[in-house]
Order: C-alpha cells, then structure tokens, then sequence
C-alpha cells in the first residue's frame, strides 16, 4: 500500500482528500455524453481507479501520521469545510474504494445485460455521483456538508434503483418508496444539524464536540441527538426504519444492489459511530442511554427479527436484502456495548459484511445473467450447471453464518466477547440464535444449489455456463478474501481497532 | 402561554407545517400527494434554518461599503474575512438561537459599527432547496414512469397490480 502511495507526485497525495471527491464527480460529466455503454463503463473504471488509488494513499497517511485535516479552498476549519480522515473513516474510505472497484468490473457484463442500450452511459454516471457522494460523507468534517454529500450519494442511488424497471416494474416503487423514506431520514438529520447549529453556533464536527460538553443540559441538544439518531437510523436500515431496504435491493440492477449493500448502509452506519462518539459522547446521560435501550435492544430484535423474515422468502435477493437488515442488528448491537471492543466489532463485521454480501449478490447476478433466475427454487443444481459461481455463493454463504475457516466466524466471535466483557451473556445467547436461524436460511439456499436436481437443456443435458470472467474475477476475490482473511486476521482487526480507538478519542478531545 | 406562542410565531409555523408535511406523506394514497407532502415538510426545515438566522434589528449581510451610510473607505479584503467568522461570534449570541451579530474588527470602524443577520443559514438553506429541488423532480419522473408502467398513481392499485401478477407466476 505505501509502495502504490509513494509513487504519486507529492501534489496529489497532499491534495488527496479533494481530489477523491472531485475526480468521481468530474468523470460522471464525461460518463454522461459517452456515445456508448462500453465507454461509459471504460470512463467510470478509469475514474474508479483513480479515486481508489487515492484513497489508498489516504490511508496510508493516516496510518503512518495520524488524523489528516484537508481544508477545502484554502479556508481554515473551523470557519471553511473541513475533511478530516482519521482512523475511523479509513476503514469506509478502504471499504469504499475497494468495493467501488470490484463491483465496477462486475459491472460491464451485468449492466450489458439489465439495462438498454441507450440509457448505460448513463447509468454508469449516476453510478459515479453516487460514489462520490458516498466518500464524500465518510471523509468530511462538516455537518451540513455532511447532509449534502448524503443527499448526493442518495438521489443518486434512488435513480440506480429505479433502473432496475427494465427487468422487474417493481423497481419503480421500491425507488419511490426508497426516495420517500430517504428524504424523511436525510431531512431528520438536517433538522438535528440545524439544532447542533443553534446551540453552537458552528457546524464543524470538531468544533462542535469541543463546545457540546458545556451545553449538555440544554434541551435543545437533546433534541437534536433525537433527530439524528432517527434520521441516521432510516439511512442506515436500523431495524424498525428497515422497510424501504428490502424491495430496493431485490429490484435493483444486480450491480447496484452489491454495490449497495457492501457501502451505502456501512456509511450511514459510520456516520451514527460518528455522531455518536465524536459529536456527542458516550458519558452523556441522553446518549447513555440510547446504548442499552435503544442501540443493543433494537439490534437485538432486528437480528433476530428480520432473520426469521429471511427464511421465508421466495425471491433469492429478497432474502439476502432481510439478511442484510439483521447483520445490521450486529453492528448496532456492537455499538449499543458503548466500549472500544464492542465499536471495534461492530467495525470488523462492517468490513466482513461488505465482503460476504459483495460476493453473494455478485454471485446471484452471475446466476441470474445466465439464466434469469429469481426464486429460490431457481438455483436446484446450479452445483453443476455453474460450479465457479456456486463454490463463490456458498463461501459467501458460510461467512454469512460464521462459520470458522471463514471471515464471518471472526466478527461474530468478537463480537461474543465483546458482549461477554459487559457481563451481556443475553446478547450472547442472541447471537447464537440468530447465527442458527441464518444457518437455516443459507441451508435452503445451498441445499437447492448442491442436492436438487439440475436443469435439463431440450435434450436432457444438464445445461452449462460460465458467467463472463469479469464477473468471475472480482467475485472471487471476495470469496477468496473471505477466507483469506480468517488466516490473515491482523491486518482487519488492527484496522477496526484503530477505528474504535479513533471514535474514542475523538470524545476526549 | 399566549405570550411564549406569540414570542416563537416562527418555531409554530415551522411546527404546523412540518406536522402538516408529515400527515400529508403518511396519509394518503396518491404518489403526487404524496411528494407535494415531502416537500412541505422539507420547507419547514427551510423555514427553521433562516429563522435562526435572523437577528433582531440586524441588518442584512451586505458589506459596508455596498450599503448606505457606513464611511466611504473599507476594504473588501476585510470585510470578507469578518463575514466569514462566523463560527466564534455566532457561539455567543446562539444560547438564545438567534444568530450572530458580525462586527468589525478594525477599530476605525467602531463607530460604524454595524448589526447583522447571520448569512451562513441562508447559504446553507440555498443549497438545502437544490438539493430538495433535486429529489422532487426525481421524484415525479419516477411517478411518471410509474404511471406509464402501471397505469395508476394510487399506492393501493399498484400493489393490487403487483400481487396479481406475483401470485399468478407462483401458480405456474
């Protein structure tokens, strides 16, 4: 990573934290007037790059020198938008970029597939706006900025959803309902911003944090953590403000739901890690207390909950969308701990959902561009019929429940302990519930793909395919990353350690 | 009671407004409807955000030398970096949510010494309204999609529609 970084120019690793906004943004403009899809995409995966390798310097600046503060146009903090790229949002920023990147690849074939002709170029700028928006959220120090760069990233990703009508008319009222309950959320959080401003009268996060602790008895700061948390929670998919999740993933043009699914509710989710230990802190009695009877409680439910739900589902992506809505259960059940360890799990299983669910949703599209599959009962032998992609799905799968040899084993074991720390052996007992009811849907799943029956061609062949190699490519490396990664788990966890201790710093300062 | 009503008109307008935009979203069944409400509820956070702004007998964010009766000399330079703190200023004056009064820090200004509303909501508000702006016209090209496809904006035709058609590739 520091050999990659060391061979920008110094102007553009100084200027780094602009320039991975910028270039996405930029690039959608040249994106959107390409004669053709292929261009489109060859725009976008240039674009891709480019921010990626960016943020990878970023990274590695962080880690060897600590917190970076970018001052957009010159203008100093506390006054000018800031961007400021700590350990906390490096793990968004690698989560984003890495994620951005493959799913980019995924998606020349895919988007061949799902999307007319016409309408590709298109797609793929929207698809860059969207990026944009969502590293601008994780890297910026500013509040209002933050809300703009959250409605950015939004408004493009109801318009990602909505075209997924070529396939399925039903895209266009997940889209809507998508766009009805994202605005509600995004304009709650503007409404607590607007709060934080009246009684601080800055909107630098930093700034804000410094001059908070005075005011704490103040109603109006109280109020404005309401608002947040509710607002967030929507963009997040916490689980009773989930409802808008599942239709827009299973609608949704498959690229976009795995791209969707391993970043957009990861950044909301940081950003409530954000305004919860940096913004706001964790010894205040308002936000105290949200841990245990908000954050741990919901989690709870919603693991359990939206699990269940999971496994009577018909429609393949429409249970992998609920499965989504409980692993984000865990992460606020690891929030809700308000300890470093429990941030800290709460940051790895963030990292190992985006990898489980980016090569699951991956795999199913693969499935589905060959063989235009839907339900579960589509995939019966699928074992034979596409053995790449089915040994990808059901690492994935196993992931998905934690078993060991698998990255999903690690989350969900610090997870455990974590909990066990706080003395909370009933998060335990939930956790292992609800890892037993994802087993049972992961088993149906699997169970059609290696024991039933494969599909017969007219003359009673079993039907081949291979999904297109630049399919295959990044969805095995998410696969193989997930096993790598339980080998290999210093790096993950150094990382999520660093953002825990980064939250919580952040609350001293 | 009457006196604290009539002291936050504002704050009840905005509240009125935004309950109405809420009710409007949840109630009905018509997709227009229902956008008309999502913005009424967003322009009463609009509405929120310049009410903060606004200081009593401030006058508006103009530099000196562009308004009346401020002394003829005045850098732009100066009065460009005095706007711009905003953060400080407007920490001592918001206990009581009203914005900021912006002076001078030069002295020979003293006597000119000027009250203004906090600009920064306004800013702030314009870029709120594009990006409101923006979801309303995504918004109603969806419906418009939406009805082309469906042939109805009423939410409970539609998921009729979508049932049927849902039960009947589960029977084949």
């Amino acid at each position: 990573m520091e050999f990659l970084a060391s061979l920008l120019p110094a102007s553009l690793s100084t200027h780094a934290p602009a320039i991975v906004v910028v270039a996405p943004l930029l690039m959608a403009a040249f994106a959107a007037v390409m004669p053709n899809g292929r261009l489109g995409w060859a725009v976008t995966l240039i674009a891709v790059i480019f921010s990626a390798l960016m943020a990878l310097s970023i990274i590695s600046d962080v880690q060897t020198g600590g917190v970076i503060s970018y001052a957009m146009g010159g203008w100093a903090p506390p006054a000018g938008i800031e961007f400021r790229i700590d350990g906390l949002n490096a793990v968004l920023l690698l989560v984003i970029a890495v994620l951005g990147l493959l799913s980019v690849i995924y998606a020349l074939p895919s988007v061949a597939d799902e999307i007319a002709e016409d309408r590709q170029a298109l797609f793929y700028s929207a698809f860059l706006v969207c990026f944009a928006g969502l590293i601008g959220v994780a890297i910026t120090g500013d509040a209002f900025n933050m809300f703009v760069f959250l409605e950015i990233s939004s408004i493009s990703t109801y318009v990602l959803v909505g075209m997924g009508a070529d396939k399925d008319r039903r895209a266009l009222t997940a889209a809507y309902n998508y766009l009805i309950l994202g605005t509600i959320g995004a304009t709650f959080f503007v409404i607590g911003v607007g709060f934080l401003y009246m009684a601080t009268g800055t909107l630098n996060m930093g700034d804000m944090a410094s001059r908070l602790p005075d005011i704490s008895d103040s109603r109006v700061v109280q109020a404005a953590f309401a608002f947040i948390i509710v607002g967030l929670g929507l963009k997040a998919a916490m689980f009773p403000l989930h409802l808008w999740l599942p239709n827009a993933y299973a609608y949704a043009p498959n690229f976009v739901t795995s791209f969707l699914a391993s970043t957009a509710t990861k950044v909301a989710f940081y950003t409530l890690v954000r305004f919860m230990f940096d913004v706001f802190w964790p010894e205040a009695p308002f936000v105290e207390v949200s841990f245990l009877w908000v954050f741990a409680i919901l989690g709870i439910v919603g693991m359990i909950v939206a699990s269940v739900q999971a496994v009577f589902q018909d429609d393949a992506r429409r249970l992998l969308a609920f499965s989504s809505v409980g692993q984000v259960g865990y992460m606020m059940l690891g929030l809700g701990m308000g300890t470093v360890a429990g941030v800290s799990a709460s940051m790895l299983h963030l990292v190992n959902h985006a990898m489980m669910k980016g090569a699951l949703f991956m795999a199913l599209g693969a499935f589905a561009i060959r063989f235009g599959i839907r339900r579960i009962s589509d995939l019966n032998g699928f074992a034979q019929s596409m053995p790449f992609t089915s040994v990808a799905f059901t690492i994935g799968g196993l992931s998905l429940v934690g078993v060991p040899m698998t990255v999903g084993f690690w989350s969900k074991w610090y997870l455990g302990v974590a909990a066990l720390e706080n003395g909370w052996w009933w998060a335990v007992a939930a956790l292992i519930l609800s890892s037993l009811i994802a087993l049972a849907y992961v088993a149906r799943m699997l169970a059609a793909i290696w024991v039933a029956e494969p599909h017969h061609d007219r003359t009673g062949a079993i039907a081949h395919a291979r999904a297109p190699w630049l399919m295959l490519a990044p969805m095995w490396v998410l696969a193989i990353a997930n096993i790598w990664f339980f080998f290999q788990p210093d790096f993950l966890i150094s990382m999520a350690n660093a953002a825990a201790e980064a939250a919580f710093a952040g609350a001293t300062r | 009671m009457i006196e604290i009503l009539a002291e936050r008109f504002n704050f009840m307008i905005v509240i009125i407004l935004m309950m109405t935009g809420l009710y409007a979203v949840v109630a009905t069944g018509n997709l227009v409807k229902r956008l008309v409400g999502l913005s009424l509820f967003q322009t009463s956070v609009f509405l929120l955000y310049i009410t903060i702004g606004k200081v009593f007998g401030g006058q508006p964010p103009i530099l000196p030398e562009y308004g009346a009766g401020y002394g003829e000399e005045g850098g732009y330079g100066e009065g460009g970096t005095a706007m711009t703190d905003h953060g400080g200023a407007a920490a001592n004056s918001a206990a009581d949510a009203m914005g900021a009064a912006v002076q001078h820090p030069d002295p020979a200004y003293a006597s000119a010494e000027a009250i203004y509303s906090n600009p920064l909501p306004h800013v702030l508000i314009l870029t709120a309204i594009v990006v409101g702006v923006a979801t309303l016209a995504v918004g109603l090209a969806l419906v418009v999609r939406i009805r082309e496809t469906y042939g109805t904006i009423e939410d409970e035709a539609i998921n009729r529609a979508d049932y049927a058609v849902d039960s009947a590739g589960r029977n084949t």
